[in-house]
C-alpha cells in the first residue's frame, strides 16, 4: 500500500524547546494509525503539521507524494479539502443546528444541488448512529453525540484522510468504546480512507490500531503493529503502556 | 543582572528605560504592520467571490436593527441636553434662535459620528469580539480552517461589509433624532419659532458638514468591525481569554477612534 504521509527530519521549536526533534514518520495508506505519547510530546503539533496549520522549522512533509512544506495559503486551502478532522471537543458551531454543521463543508466546497446535499447529510448521520437529529442544536446533545456529529461533519465531504484529535479523552468507557468502534467502522465502510488518531488511550490503541507510532522527546520511540508494542522490550514504551509512574520516562 | 531582575515591562522601564521604550515602540510598530496586512487581506477578500449575502444580512440585522433603539434614545437625549446647555448661553446674547443650528452643526460634524461609534463599539463590537473569541477558544475557528474555510472570509468580511453599510446610516439617524431632540427643547423651553429654528439650520448646516460626518462614521465602522474581529481571532486562554480579548478590543477601538477623529477632523478642515 505504501505511505500516504511522510515526515522527513522534521523539527519544530516553541520558545527554543524542540517539540518535534528531527522526526521521521511514515504513515501507511488506508490503515488506522494511532499516534500515542504522553502530554507535551508533540502529538497535536504533528497533526497540525499534517493539516498545514503549522510549518516545520526544518525538514519536509510529504503527503500523497506531494511536498506540502512550502505551500502558500491558497494551496493549503485546496490541500485541506482532502481531510476530515474530528476535534477533541468536536468543535461544532454553536449557532448552527446539527444539519447545518454537517452540511457546512458541502456548501462551502461543492456545487451540489441542495436536495442531494441533504440526502448525503442524512446518510452520514445514519452512519454515525444519529438519524433524525438535524434540527437539534449542539447544546442539546450529549458529549458522545457531539463527537458523532463532529465525525459526520468530517466524513460528509468524503475525505481521503481523517484525523481524530484525542477522540475519547474525557469520555466514559462506554462512549469511548463506541467511538473506537466507529473509527473501525468508518475505515471499513469507506474504501481506501486513512485514519490517523491522536490518543492517550492505550487500550484503544492496542485494540483499534493497525499501526502505532509512539512519540517520546520529539522523536519516534517505536513504530509498528500492536503486536510489536505488546512484545517490545523498550523500557520507555513498556512504562507508558503499563501506566506506571516510576521508570525511565522523564516527566516535564 | 538588571535584565534578569526585570521580570515585567514596568520593572524594565525603571531598570533600563531606553531599551524598554525601544521594545515597546518596536512592538507597536509590529502591531501596526500586522494590522495593515490584516486590513489588506480583508480588502482583498471583500472583492473576491463568493459574497456571503446571507451572513451580511444577518450582521446588518445585528449591528443595525438591534442597535437602533439605543441610537434613537441616545441621539434624542444628546441633542436635547446639548440644546439646553448651549441654549442657556445663547440666551444671554439673545441668540437662542440659532441654538438648533449650532446643535445640528455640532451633531453633524462631530458628536453623531463619535457617539454612534462609541455606542456601536460597546454594543456590537464587544459582542463580535466575544463571539469570535469564544469560537477561537472552543476550536471552532480551527475547525473552520481545517475545513479549508478562511476565517477572515467567513467571519470578518461579512461583519466589516455590514458595518460599513449600516454605521453611516445609524449616524444619519443619530443626527436627525438629535436635531429633533434639540428642536423639542428649543420650542418647549426656549420658545423658539419652528420656522426660524428650521431656517437657521438650513443657513448654518451645509451638505459638506453632513458628508464630513458620514465620512467619519464610515472610517469608524471599519475600525470597529476589524478591531473587534481581530481581537476575537487572536483570543486564547479559555473564558478569561474571551473576557480579556473583549475588554482590550473595546478599549483599543475607542482610543483609535479618538486618535483617528483628530486626524480626520484636521484633514477635513484643511481641505
Amino acid at each position: 500500500m505504501g505511505s500516504i504521509i511522510e515526515f522527513k527530519n522534521v523539527t519544530k521549536k516553541f520558545n527554543k524547546r524542540a517539540v518535534l526533534d528531527h522526526l521521521d514518520i511514515s504513515i501507511p495508506r488506508g490503515k488506522i494509525t494511532f499516534i500515542v505519547g504522553k502530554s507535551g510530546e508533540g502529538k497535536s503539533v504533528t497533526i497540525k503539521h499534517i493539516m498545514g496549520l503549522l510549518k516545520p522549522d526544518e525538514g519536509r512533509i510529504v503527503v500523497n507524494g506531494e511536498d506540502i512544506t512550502d505551500f502558500e495559503d491558497e494551496q493549503l486551502r485546496e490541500y485541506r479539502k482532502k481531510f476530515g478532522m474530528l476535534f477533541q471537543h468536536a468543535a461544532l458551531f454553536d449557532s448552527m443546528t446539527v444539519g447545518q454543521n454537517v452540511i457546512f463543508p458541502l456548501k462551502e466546497h461543492t456545487n451540489m444541488p441542495l436536495a442531494e446535499m441533504l440526502k448525503r447529510v442524512e446518510r452520514v448521520l445514519e452512519q454515525v448512529g444519529l438519524p433524525n437529529m438535524q434540527h437539534k442544536y449542539p447544546t442539546e446533545l450529549s458529549t458522545g453525540e457531539k463527537k458523532r456529529v463532529g465525525l459526520a461533519r468530517a466524513l460528509v465531504s468524503k475525505p481521503e484522510i481523517i484525523l481524530y484529535d484525542e477522540p475519547t479523552t474525557g469520555m466514559d468507557p462506554l462512549v469511548s468504546e463506541m467511538i473506537d468502534e466507529l473509527i473501525v467502522h468508518v475505515n471499513k465502510e469507506i474504501q481506501g480512507i486513512t485514519s490517523i488518531v491522536i490518543s492517550h488511550d492505550l487500550k484503544a490503541a492496542l485494540g483499534t490500531a493497525e499501526y502505532i507510532v509512539f512519540l517520546y522527546k520529539g522523536k519516534v520511540a517505536l513504530a509498528g503493529s500492536p503486536e510489536d508494542f505488546k512484545t517490545t522490550k523498550d523500557p520507555v514504551v513498556r512504562q507508558f503502556f503499563s501506566g506506571k509512574v516510576s521508570g525511565p520516562m522523564e516527566f516535564l | 543582572m538588571a535584565r534578569l531582575l526585570a521580570s515585567t515591562w514596568r520593572e524594565t522601564l525603571l531598570v533600563d528605560p531606553v531599551s524598554a521604550i525601544g521594545k515597546i515602540a518596536l512592538q507597536r510598530l509590529h502591531d501596526l504592520g500586522a494590522y495593515g496586512l490584516y486590513l489588506y487581506e480583508i480588502a482583498k477578500q471583500t472583492v473576491q467571490r463568493p459574497m456571503r449575502w446571507e451572513l451580511i444580512f444577518q450582521q446588518l440585522e445585528f449591528i443595525g436593527n438591534q442597535s437602533l433603539n439605543i441610537i434613537l434614545l441616545t441621539g434624542f437625549f444628546t441633542g436635547a441636553v446639548f440644546a439646553l446647555q448651549i441654549g442657556g448661553i445663547f440666551q444671554i446674547f439673545r441668540a437662542e434662535s440659532i441654538m438648533g443650528a449650532a446643535t445640528a452643526k455640532a451633531l453633524t460634524r462631530e458628536m453623531a459620528p463619535l457617539m454612534t461609534a462609541f455606542l456601536l463599539t460597546g454594543r456590537a463590537g464587544s459582542a463580535m469580539t466575544a463571539e469570535i473569541a469564544t469560537m477561537r477558544v472552543n476550536e471552532q475557528v480551527d475547525a473552520m480552517e481545517a475545513m479549508a474555510v478562511d476565517p477572515i472570509n467567513y467571519l470578518v468580511v461579512p461583519r466589516t461589509i455590514a458595518a460599513m453599510m449600516i454605521i453611516p446610516l445609524l449616524c444619519g439617524v443619530f443626527i436627525f433624532i438629535g436635531t429633533f431632540g434639540a428642536f423639542t427643547m428649543g420650542v418647549a423651553v426656549f420658545d423658539v419659532d419652528v420656522g426660524i429654528f428650521i431656517d437657521r439650520i438650513k443657513w448654518l448646516v451645509e451638505p459638506r458638514d453632513i458628508m464630513n460626518g458620514l465620512e467619519k462614521a464610515f472610517i469608524f465602522s471599519i475600525i470597529i468591525s476589524t478591531m473587534a474581529c481581530r481581537y476575537g481571532l487572536h483570543a486564547s486562554g479559555g473564558a478569561k481569554g474571551v473576557g480579556r480579548a473583549t475588554t482590550m478590543s473595546v478599549v483599543t477601538t475607542l482610543l483609535i477612534i479618538l486618535l483617528c477623529d483628530v486626524v480626520i477632523t484636521y484633514v477635513q478642515l484643511r481641505l
